[in-house]
């Protein structure tokens, strides 16, 4: 086994059925993927059943699908991964990197989220380096409060 | 998570100095952190064990190896409350400036 390129992990007062939906469902999606930098919302578009692909497509009109890639595990609400990839390198497996969601119950009403990153090529590690941070924060801000971003 | 451990995960040189050792290489074991450190094993361990608590270092076992990682979503978080609303940019350039006139003094403290 590798060993991971990036490892976040976050504590959420919330359940893992919450945080699992926040991660499948396209209308939650929404609410807390924002790069305020970058001014753009993204939402994650898939059936979730392994095997399928899923995309990462820009909430503007024309829904540009910035990253795209496969289902390779889903087990609700404990434990997703799939796989990530420019959509001009979608049909090189070698070009995927790998993103596991992992939710554990931590007690007093909290989980914990680990968000690991493998396989990454310099320029991806550059841009979800600070993307991830940004993303897990908007998402127990949402969480926790109900308010989209 | 308790920001209070977290200011005080960072009110120190040691701990300040092994998190910048996870930035240049990320998930390192303690055996190869202490090669850098200028201390035992055995005190590197309690420092990474307040780092951990306080959510600065996540660990990922790999077979018998503990593996370090760099967890910046904490200070991602004291960036959004304490820093970013105070005027991102200008906040820069100063920075910049005190730079050129001192070298980068990043990683002496």
């Amino acid at each position: 086994m590798k060993k991971p390129d990036y490892v976040y992990v976050t504590y959420i007062a919330t359940t893992p059925e919450k945080v699992w939906r926040a991660l499948v469902d396209t209308d939650v999606t929404r609410q807390y993927w924002v790069d305020p930098k970058a001014g753009s919302a993204h939402v994650n578009v898939s059936d979730w059943k392994p095997g399928s692909r899923w995309e990462h497509q820009r909430t503007d009109d024309a829904g540009t699908v910035d990253i795209v890639g496969k289902v390779v595990e889903s087990t609700p609400p404990r434990r997703l991964v799939i796989t990530w990839a420019r959509p001009s390198e979608a049909d090189d497996d070698a070009k995927h990197s790998r993103v596991a969601f992992d939710i554990e119950p931590y007690g007093d009403g909290l989980i914990r989220l680990t968000v690991t990153h493998d396989d990454l090529d310099p320029q991806m590690l550059a841009g979800i380096s600070g993307g991830w941070p940004i993303v897990l924060s908007n998402l127990k801000t949402f969480l926790e409060t109900g308010r989209s971003l | 998570m308790d920001i209070d451990k977290v200011f005080k995960a960072l009110a120190d040189p040691t701990r300040r100095r092994l998190l910048d050792q996870l930035h240049r290489d990320n998930g390192q074991t303690v055996t190869a952190l202490s090669e850098h450190m200028d201390m035992t094993r055995q005190a590197v361990t309690q420092h990474l064990q307040l780092l951990e608590d306080a959510n600065l270092v996540a660990i990922v076992w790999q077979g018998r190896e503990k593996l370090h990682y760099l967890n910046p979503v904490p200070l991602h978080d004291i960036y959004v409350r304490w820093i970013e609303k105070f005027e991102r940019g200008r906040l820069g350039a100063l920075r910049t400036l005190k730079k050129k006139l001192e070298g980068d003094d990043d990683e002496k403290t």
